[in-house]
């Protein structure tokens, strides 16, 4: 191949250490973990049965660490009732947590610029050992480096970084501090994994340890059970979908004989496009990312994963690991751009899921969880974008929607952050931290909390300039020009055209962003605005969290509020002068670039006078939805969660989320599980197998008694002794033959 | 190393040593056990398990050499030995190895002497005889992957059976007799058939002086079976290796022996004895009857019970409620990834499945140790029992967490390296089948981490696990070998990849010589 024949002009950059970039979280996870185990640990006696029955007095201490503290507060919560003195090793755990991330970020821009620098179309791919070499199977533990993995490394470390550095005061008191950030080093170093791989395995290595590290950090205060449950909950689900993509795998070698992207990308024109083979093959890889991207049908988990620490939600189920995604039909563009019925579904999965989990959203109380499910829709967004084939508007929503989700995560982190304190200042183990009803008026007490929130609320309905204006803008006039003329406009599912497919969807979109309006100024409204509704105890212990919290927010607000400067729309440079149009396009178009073509045939936009009207439309539709919950919703007149009536009708199908858990419970999970234990085990295996088969006949019970007596009297043991005698006559038998 | 191995002509002795030095030491143990007849227990135990600890240290020791000694890629057999045994009946004392038996060679003797750690503090009767067991069970086991001889193959066959059935009869749990029997009738069935087939053989290969013939070259490079006696005899060794293995629906007495016997009865069965069962089909099976086995309604049939067994075996493990039988299902699960890796004839799914007996050996054999630690600490296994014992045991959740996820198979593990090889392969041949099997990492991780959060996480809400204490040096050190080999196997599995490549494609070669659907072959690009 070229790459191998010529040198690649990263060769000589900054580029060729691209294995350091995840190579520095992974140190962080072996100190952070040993420093973790080294404080746990007492190795126990010899003999560990010895004392078993005398064991009770005086041990008891050790199982009444401040984990504990969190076992008789009602829900599942973030920060801590109990101040234990901090861990013995915060201080190390604090620099180097945070330390190899932020290392890897600056490894990251140095790369970054080495890449402005050169020209280079093909991928930079730093081959590092080989993996799994069987026959023809040749599989490299390799890593690639090219335009769209740069941009998801500066995200996952920059933004990682960000979240680190809050950690360090968001955490400072829980005594898992280290295990915490072995756990969120090691997520990481898979992250990282993900996105640099230079083909589906290394990829699917990163794709199973996010999901690894998300079931270890949901599950962080694993002594209550709703949060192991949680955890688990995402694991598996998670794994339908990784049932997918190994599906896709299997499909991929078998028709290309490779699983490498630089060779599949060469090869992919052997296949036919829009035939069996890989509409079969992206439909598989979408069934993966349905789960790790939480879309219907598969979202069911992310709004559980809340269980987690926060900043958890932010780096792990906001900003990097959920989009991988989104990520992987771009990184799979080629194969997608010639599969349109399989596109079709990502955009109309998209599109379904976007307004599902927004509904929902409308009437969540707790306020993470208005963000879980904000965060699913959002995702949607990002499918219609690369659904409807235009990848870099989808890439270009998962940045912006980092930025400011990341900072709606770890802003309400301070928000719950201040309400712990307060009721643990008053000794409240009663009321919910996270319950909108019980907060109220905070604008008085965190200013700065407040103003950023609002910056990233603004961003996510879609007010331009903030950020989220602008990606969500271009997904959404993507989809519109795409229904007018593209290959998926020619191609049809479910018996309706493309065109009346990819029209649905963008309505589906417009409506979306009509209540993202709405449910993200609720959340405003509830939490920082009317009076408080703490008590009067509790109120005067509400303040700002420390500015090693802080300070990363206003970071992401900076971000949030001009992230939109990555890609400008030419329709908005040729009117106002802001900076150069498209950038984003322009950097990404060596990868997605041939596969945007293909998808839209040539026509990249409709009319001039179109796109000005369907961004008119779009700012009208923000700006309509945040003044329909101004004025429908009065802050003053919420009650607190303990007074509040329950919901009833509607409401309360929105509130118990279209009861889609229950229904997955009673069609999925109790069939399977009843089909095991009724039919399979004591029906199949203990029923039919054993009774006709090995403990039919008396004799056989019998016989069993008579051997039980021989054992008894220990003669068998006798007989097991003339063995061992017998078989060193065998063996003296072949050397007296030789 | 290779010139050093030479020097001591290594190969000529190796495996004659392998096998006598476990009888040996039985003996040895013997003899310490009437020395020390009027001993109190704990001084015999505690001298026992010492000398049997030696023995085994030795033993793996020495195997060491096989790593580089062996030539993988000659198709001639390695530390090849032939003597007379029997010679009016045409038995001989004939083995050697290539790279498919080293490697499980390997896995045995380095398995063993960390099952003897294992039982350290739970085998506290009869110690002496248990060992001595445990040592003749050692011989038995690597004769058959060593035995070049049919005859001989059948006595190693049968050796294993009966310490096994003393360790699980006399050391086991409530239900032990009941359990024991099982497994001995079960396996004792299979093998009996076999008997007959092997005698079968031996008499139609018979020289010209009337002498039956059990060399396993002459049988594989000559033999020619007239009309329906490929199948009856392919049948034959089916149903012994299928007992073994074990396939569905042969697989009921496993659950009750696992559960039943001692740690380190459980290890070996798991570890090491079921891969007798898928190694008989690569070893003897295959080659010997390749028409058999590539016969359309007789590799539809396998296939279709590996792919019963697989989901089956996942799906009854997720409603367990004893940890030990839960593992024990689950590997009627793996075994059967194993059972399709072979049957779908293709060099990556015969490598996978490979990969998998190995693998399955180090996770499932690590999960029983890890079981037989906490059921010294309370006496029980039931899930129900436990809760939250990660706060008072933290390195033991650690290592349950990692043994786990290699069982479950995620990626960086072994056990993902071995499904998915099997599994890619397998696709190109059975593609329904590969992706029925698949379906799997979804259940596995259910009953795993289902199994995880009952014992480690959730509320330490009973009283008796809060004074839990964790691992002690022992246990943790003898954790380390599994730990280690998990994550070598996962992110460097090419040596071992390297090593049964050679003989993989052989066994490749043979049966699409043979058989009737050459078209696999052509496969490779």
């Amino acid at each position: 191949m070229l790459l191998q024949e010529t040198v690649h002009p990263l060769a000589e950059t900054a580029a060729r250490f691209v294995w350091w970039l995840p190579t520095l979280p992974l140190i962080g996870f072996v100190i952070n973990g040993l420093l973790s185990l080294q404080a746990a640990t007492k190795l126990g006696p010899a003999d560990p049965s010895a004392d078993a029955d005398h064991a009770h007095a005086g041990h008891g201490a050790h199982a009444h660490d401040a984990h504990d503290a969190h076992a008789h507060d009602a829900h599942a919560h973030d920060a801590h009732d109990a101040h234990p003195p901090r861990h013995r090793y915060a201080a190390i755990t604090s620099i180097i947590g945070p330390g190899v991330l932020i290392a890897s970020f600056v490894l990251a821009l140095a790369m970054f610029f080495a890449m402005r620098g050169v020209e280079a179309d093909a991928p930079f791919v730093s081959r590092l050992f080989s993996w799994m070499p069987v026959g023809d199977f040749k599989l490299d533990a390799a890593l690639q480096l090219d335009a769209l993995s740069m941009v998801m490394v500066l995200v996952i470390t920059g933004i990682g970084s960000l979240i680190h550095v809050f950690s360090v005061g968001y955490m400072q008191d829980d005594p898992g501090y280290p295990r915490y950030f072995a756990y969120l080093n090691l997520f990481v170093f898979f992250m990282l994994l993900l996105v640099l791989g230079a083909n589906y395995v290394v990829t699917f290595v990163g794709w199973e340890g996010v999901g690894l590290c998300s079931y270890l950090l949901i599950g962080f205060w694993f002594s209550e059970q709703a949060n192991a449950d949680a955890g688990k909950k995402a694991f598996v689900v998670n794994r339908i979908g990784d049932f997918g993509f190994m599906v896709a795998m299997f499909l991929l070698f078998a028709h290309l004989g490779t699983l490498d992207y630089t060779a599949i990308a060469a090869n992919a024109g052997t296949l036919e496009p829009g035939g069996a083979v890989v509409t079969a093959i992206c439909l598989f890889l979408f069934i993966g990312c349905t789960g790790k991207s939480a879309q219907i049908p598969l979202f069911t988990w992310l709004p559980d994963a809340m269980a987690g620490p926060t900043p958890v939600s932010a780096l792990i189920h906001a900003a990097t690991m959920v989009t991988a995604g989104v990520f992987l039909i771009a990184r799979s563009s080629v194969l997608f751009s010639l599969a349109p019925v399989a596109s079709l579904t990502v955009a109309l999965v998209g599109g379904l899921t976007a307004i599902f989990a927004a509904s929902i959203g409308l009437k969540q109380w707790d306020i993470k969880k208005v963000l879980a499910y904000s965060t699913v829709s959002q995702l949607g967004y990002m499918f219609i974008g690369v659904g409807v084939g235009a990848y870099t508007a989808g890439v270009f929503h998962l940045v912006t929607h980092a930025f400011f989700k990341a900072l709606l995560f770890l802003g309400s982190g301070s928000v719950i952050f201040a309400m712990h304190r307060a009721y643990h200042a008053t000794h409240n183990h009663g009321d919910d931290a996270q319950d909108m009803r019980n907060m109220g008026g905070l604008k008085a007490m965190m200013p700065v909390t407040w103003t950023l929130l609002w910056i990233a609320t603004l961003a996510i309905a879609g007010v331009p300039p903030f950020s989220g204006f602008f990606s969500k803008d271009e997904i959404l006039s993507a989809a519109y020009s795409r229904a007018h003329e593209s290959t998926l406009a020619d191609a049809s599912l479910l018996g309706m055209s493309g065109s009346t497919v990819l029209y649905l969807v963008w309505i589906l979109g417009l409506a979306s962003a009509l209540i993202t309006a709405i449910y993200m100024t609720r959340m405003m409204l509830y939490t920082f605005h009317g009076p408080n509704r703490t008590d009067e105890k509790s109120r005067p212990h509400l303040a700002e969290a420390p500015w090693v919290m802080t300070g990363p927010l206003v970071v992401l607000g900076v971000l949030s509020l001009f992230g939109g400067w990555l890609n400008l729309p030419e329709v908005i440079t040729h009117m106002v002068p802001l900076g150069p149009a498209e950038t984003l396009e322009h950097w990404l178009e060596p990868v997605v670039g041939e596969a945007t073509a293909r998808v839209s045939g040539g026509a990249a936009h409709v009319a001039v006078s179109t796109e000005q009207m369907l961004i008119a439309g779009a700012i009208v539709i923000a700006i309509a939805g945040i003044a329909i919950a101004k004025a429908r919703l009065k802050p003053e007149a919420l009650l607190t969660k303990d007074a509040s009536e329950p919901s009833r009708g509607f409401e309360r199908i929105l509130e118990r989320k279209w009861y889609v858990d229950e229904i997955y419970d009673a069609l999925v999970v109790r069939p399977i599980h009843a089909l095991s234990r009724s039919v399979l085990w004591k029906g199949v295996d203990v029923g039919l197998i054993d009774t006709l088969g090995a403990n039919g006949s008396a004799a056989v019970t019998r016989f069993a008694g008579w051997i039980g007596s021989q054992l008894q009297t220990g003669r068998v043991g006798t007989y097991a002794w003339l063995l061992v005698i017998g078989a060193v006559v065998v063996l003296r038998a072949f050397t007296a033959g030789n | 190393m290779h010139g050093l191995l030479a020097s001591i002509s290594y190969n000529n002795w190796i495996l004659t040593v392998l096998l006598a030095l476990p009888v040996l030491g039985a003996l040895a143990l013997w003899a310490q056990g009437a020395a020390m007849r009027h001993a109190d227990e704990t001084a015999r135990t505690s001298a026992a398990r010492k000398l049997a600890l030696v023995v085994f240290t030795a033993e793996a020791v020495v195997s060491l050499g096989l790593w580089w000694s062996v030539d993988y890629s000659s198709p001639l057999w390695s530390g090849y030995v032939a003597v007379p045994w029997i010679p009016a009946w045409g038995i001989f004392y004939r083995v050697g190895v290539d790279g498919i038996a080293t490697m499980l060679i390997l896995l045995t003797t380095l398995l063993m002497p960390l099952t003897v750690l294992g039982s350290w503090t739970s085998i506290r009767e009869r110690a002496h005889l248990f060992y001595a067991m445990l040592l003749v069970l050692t011989t038995g086991m690597l004769g058959v992957f060593m035995a070049l001889d049919l005859a001989l193959f059948y006595v190693f066959w049968e050796l294993m059976l009966v310490p096994m059935y003393l360790i699980i009869g006399m050391w086991g749990g409530q239900r032990r007799l009941y359990a024991s029997l099982k497994f001995f009738l079960f396996t004792m069935l299979g093998s009996l058939v076999m008997l007959v087939a092997i005698l079968y053989i031996g008499l139609t290969a018979a020289d010209p002086l009337g002498r039956p013939v059990f060399a396993y070259d002459v049988i594989v490079s000559g033999a020619t079976y007239p009309g329906m006696a490929s199948l009856w005899l392919f049948g034959a060794f089916f149903l012994a290796f299928a007992v073994k293995v074990p396939m569905w629906p042969f697989h009921t007495w496993l659950p009750d022996a696992h559960v039943e016997a001692p740690t380190a009865g459980s290890v070996v069965l798991a570890s090491i004895m079921l891969k007798m069962g898928t190694f008989g089909f690569v070893r003897f099976a295959l080659p010997l009857f390749p028409d058999a086995a590539t016969n359309p309604a007789v590799r539809s049939a396998i296939v279709i019970l590996a792919v019963v067994g697989i989901v089956y075996g996942a799906l009854v493990s997720m409603v367990q409620p004893d940890f030990k039988k839960l593992v024990a299902y689950s590997s009627v699960s793996h075994l059967g990834f194993v059972m399709l890796g072979i049957f779908a004839f293709t060099t990556q799914s015969l490598q996978g499945a490979l990969m998998v007996n190995i693998n399955h050996g180090i996770s499932t054999g690590a999960l029983f140790l890890l079981i037989g630690m906490i059921y010294e600490r309370r006496h029980t296994r039931q899930l129900a029992d436990f809760g939250g014992i990660a706060k008072v045991m933290p390195l033991f959740a650690v290592m349950l967490t990692i043994v786990a996820l290699s069982s479950i198979g995620v990626p960086g593990t072994n056990g993902f390296v071995g499904e998915f090889l099997v599994l890619v392969g397998a696709f190109r041949t059975e593609p329904i089948a590969s992706v029925i099997a698949a379906t799997v990492v979804i259940f596995a991780a259910v009953y795993l981490l289902w199994a995880l959060q009952r014992i480690i996480y959730n509320p330490l809400s009973k009283p008796e696990n809060q004074a839990l204490k964790d691992l002690n040096a022992r246990e943790l050190g003898l954790l380390v070998p599994f730990i280690a080999g998990i994550l070598w196997l996962g992110l460097y599995p090419k040596p071992v990849l390297e090593r049964t490549q050679a003989a993989a494609n052989r066994v490749i070669e043979r049966v699409h010589g043979m058989g009737a659907d050459g078209s696999v072959a052509g496969q490779g690009r």
